[in-house]
């Protein structure tokens, strides 16, 4: 059976020239980067001269980038690095951080940490589409608030929000704005000096890299607070001897991601316009997230009277890779909070299927997924005591 | 995501046995949890004391739809006494188990089964 994926929110495959160009740097080129023998020099060479590709690819300066083990741990060092440098604050009255309700876990957990240690933290709420609302982020701003940490784009409905806007307030305000830019990285031209944007996360695996890497832009002259102490490498911001072949594939892919944007962008936002019109055929079936402001890849349903992940196992046996908010298919069995954040009830975002594309995804394997669904939603709902519909 | 499940869970999933509504049942029962996204409906119909047919409609996930259909397969022809010593634990170990964290949430066709014969007795008691 073929086999379709269409979970790249989740992760990608990593592109074969990311591989090709990462290989050396295991067996051959393995020195440590701190070395001052050849090996050393090697290894140092190829850092900064990926530090040098992810920077081009956000217009920024290389020094402005450090490498780090992930999007979770840019996010950690981005909050957590301001908010222990804001420590005093702490006793005043807040909020001193402002985020979204629909954050992903790196950001809404670490915030939570911070509120056991006396942070108060405003979690804006979001409309239908997951969009947060200006003015109320304008009003919610105090004298005390010292960051605002919202994202590009959701990880799981897609939607985009008004990041140039909100840089403008923060801006305004002598505010610290960070941006998890983990999905939107790739996907469309991100420009932290036009946005605002002091610190960015973005992470190599959603973008055709390999796992466990990730980077942060930190805009010159901003100084945070380092939470992972020792050997001071990264500008002392994140020690650990650096992660040679994976910090090469993340240049590699910010390389790749830079020279294809626009064909990449056309292919896959085709397909993806071609997924929703045919979905959106099938009865009692909606679009979660905004019709326009989206990543391009993203494709997020709901369907009445089923669940996610019945209809996720049944797809899985057709040979598609799908992924759904409903709680059964999580390891906490509650609802998506994204979901739930936007207005949907327990039971419609228990019936909910995240499709995200992907550069290698072709048209025919988008018409096979369209052919397929009805059938199964079909099945599911005869099952259903929730689809009352029964012939 | 099949590796958690078993292969006869799996084979329940992909095709239940007795899916479906009773029109005329003798009795219904429905539990669940909308919030855990487990909904499930028993239908029974009874001759002689016993479950002469039984059918299903269930909301969930594979564990959830598969329990249903396999505790339709164990109460078919049972006695009311006997259906109601049908366990959780029974249904699971049929289907060769269950992973531990949908032991609570998705296992609920042996209460839905023990819900349907308890209005149908209580519902005999009014009609005396």
């Amino acid at each position: 059976m073929k086999k379709i994926y269409l979970d790249h929110a989740a992760t990608t495959p990593v592109d074969k020239k990311v591989v090709e160009a990462m290989l050396p740097y295991f067996y051959k080129h393995y020195g440590n980067a701190s070395s001052l023998h050849s090996f050393g020099r090697k290894a140092h060479e190829a850092l900064e001269e990926s530090r040098k590709k992810v920077a081009s690819l956000l217009n920024v300066k290389e020094k402005e980038i450090i490498f780090t083990a992930g999007g979770t741990e840019s996010d950690n060092i981005a909050i957590k690095g301001i908010a222990y440098k804001n420590r005093e604050k702490r006793y005043t009255k807040g909020p001193h951080i402002i985020t979204s309700s629909i954050e992903h876990p790196a950001v809404l957990e670490t915030c939570k940490h911070l509120e056991m240690q006396g942070y108060k933290i405003k979690y804006l709420p979001v409309d239908k589409h997951g969009i947060i609302n200006i003015d109320e982020l304008e009003k919610t701003i105090s004298k005390n608030t010292f960051l605002i940490t919202i994202m590009y784009a959701n990880n799981e409905i897609g939607t985009i929000q008004p990041i140039k806007e909100i840089g403008q307030i923060a801006r305004e305000n002598n505010i610290i704005f960070h941006t998890d830019a983990v999905q939107a990285i790739g996907k469309t031209p991100i420009d932290p000096n036009k946005i605002n944007v002091d610190l960015l996360s973005i992470s190599s695996h959603k973008m055709y890299g390999p796992k466990g890497v990730g980077a942060l832009y930190i805009r010159e002259g901003l100084s945070i607070q380092p939470i992972i102490h020792g050997g001071g490498h990264e500008r002392g911001i994140r020690s650990s001897t650096e992660n040679i072949p994976g910090i090469v594939g993340l240049g590699k892919a910010c390389e790749l991601a830079k020279k294809r944007m626009e064909k990449d962008t056309k292919h896959i936002k085709k397909m993806r316009d071609k997924l929703i019109k045919n979905i959106l055929e099938i009865e009692e079936s909606y679009l979660n997230g905004h019709p326009q402001k989206r990543l391009i890849n993203n494709a997020h349903f709901r369907f009445t009277g089923i669940e996610g992940e019945s209809l996720l196992l049944s797809l899985d046996d057709k040979g598609i890779a799908a992924s759904t908010g409903s709680a059964c298919s999580s390891k906490k069995l509650q609802p998506s909070h994204v979901l739930i954040a936007i207005g949907l009830t327990p039971i419609e975002a228990h019936g909910s299927l995240r499709l995200s594309l992907g550069r290698e995804n072709t048209q025919e394997e988008i018409s096979y997924v369209t052919d397929v669904l009805p059938e199964i939603i079909n099945r599911l709902r005869k099952i259903s005591p929730l689809w009352k519909k029964q012939e | 995501m099949t590796g958690m499940y078993s292969e006869k869970v799996m084979e329940h999933f992909r095709k239940p046995k007795n899916m479906g509504k009773i029109e005329d049942a003798d009795a219904v029962g429905t539990v669940g949890n909308p919030v855990c996204g487990d909904l499930m409906t028993i239908y029974i119909k009874i001759k002689d004391n016993k479950i002469h047919d039984i059918k299903f409609q269930t909301f969930g996930c594979a564990a959830a739809i598969a329990t249903s259909s396999m505790i339709t397969e164990l109460a078919k022809g049972k006695t009311l006494d006997e259906a109601l010593k049908i366990t959780r634990d029974d249904v699971a170990n049929e289907l060769n188990g269950l992973p531990s964290i949908k032991m609570h949430c998705s296992n609920l066709a042996a209460d839905a089964l023990h819900k349907a014969i308890k209005n149908y007795l209580q519902k005999k008691e009014r009609e005396k």
